[in-house]
């Protein structure tokens, strides 16, 4: 199942609601997306909560999302980045999805 | 075709495919719309004949708490429509034990039966579903 987190981590406590929910599916994957992508970047509140996913889930986050908030230079290592394009691959590769709104 | 449906054709009752829907609240009810809303679009749903979940995570547990009095904000109270819910053969209501938990709330604070699920049973009933809605 994919799922979609727009929030900064900063912002709100979504990304660790959601974390801890999906840590326990296997084939899971995370997509960061809009304010979302902050978490994707080193030093960030985040960071350690997403390592210690890492090895269960996989984890991606939108490249012009990044890319806009000049943040493309800062990418936490193992996160993989997708355009557009990638973002409707993931969505297609997965039996359904959920926004974490 | 027919006048009736306004040009819309519709299946014979149990023919159609079923799916299994799940709508998942995680907002609070009256400081934004997203709960009402919702609510809205399970009862329409139910019209569907689908296999329909709902689930309450974070502050949306708070959508389902008793003794909501809602008078002095000039709001509707909508609270009661979730206990409608069962007749429209919508009863699979799931929460997370955790948000419950951190919220200092257990199942008798709660206006409806509902089905307690720990993170990794949620995970599992998420991954299962054919549509899953989030508000």
């Amino acid at each position: 199942m994919l799922h979609i987190v727009n929030k900064s981590p900063f912002e709100n406590r979504t990304l660790e609601n959601c974390l801890r929910v999906i840590v326990h599916e296997e084939g899971a994957a995370l997509l960061l997306t809009e304010d979302g992508v902050y978490a994707a970047t080193k030093g960030n509140i985040a960071e350690n909560s997403l390592k210690a996913v890492m090895g269960k889930i996989k984890v991606y986050a939108l490249w012009p999302d990044l890319e806009a908030r000049g943040m493309q230079d800062r990418v936490i290592d193992g996160i993989k980045l997708v355009d557009y394009g990638g973002f409707v691959d993931l969505v297609a590769e997965h039996r359904n999805n959920q926004s974490w709104l | 075709m027919t006048e009736a449906t306004g040009g819309i054709d519709f299946e014979d009752e149990g023919s159609g495919i079923v799916k299994k829907f799940m709508f998942v609240n995680r907002k609070a009810p009256y400081g934004t719309i997203y709960a009402l809303e919702g609510l809205e679009v399970v009862l329409i749903s139910a019209a569907f004949d689908q296999d329909v979940s709902l689930v309450f995570l974070d502050d949306g547990v708070y959508q389902i708490v008793k003794g909501q009095h809602t008078k002095a904000i000039d709001v509707k109270n909508f609270s009661p429509t979730y206990r409608a819910l069962e007749g429209y053969d919508i009863e699979k209501l799931y929460v997370l034990k955790e948000s419950l938990e951190e919220r200092g709330l257990t199942v008798d604070d709660l206006l409806v039966d509902v089905q307690v699920l720990d993170a990794a049973g949620m995970a599992k009933l998420m991954a299962e579903q054919d549509v899953v809605l989030s508000f």
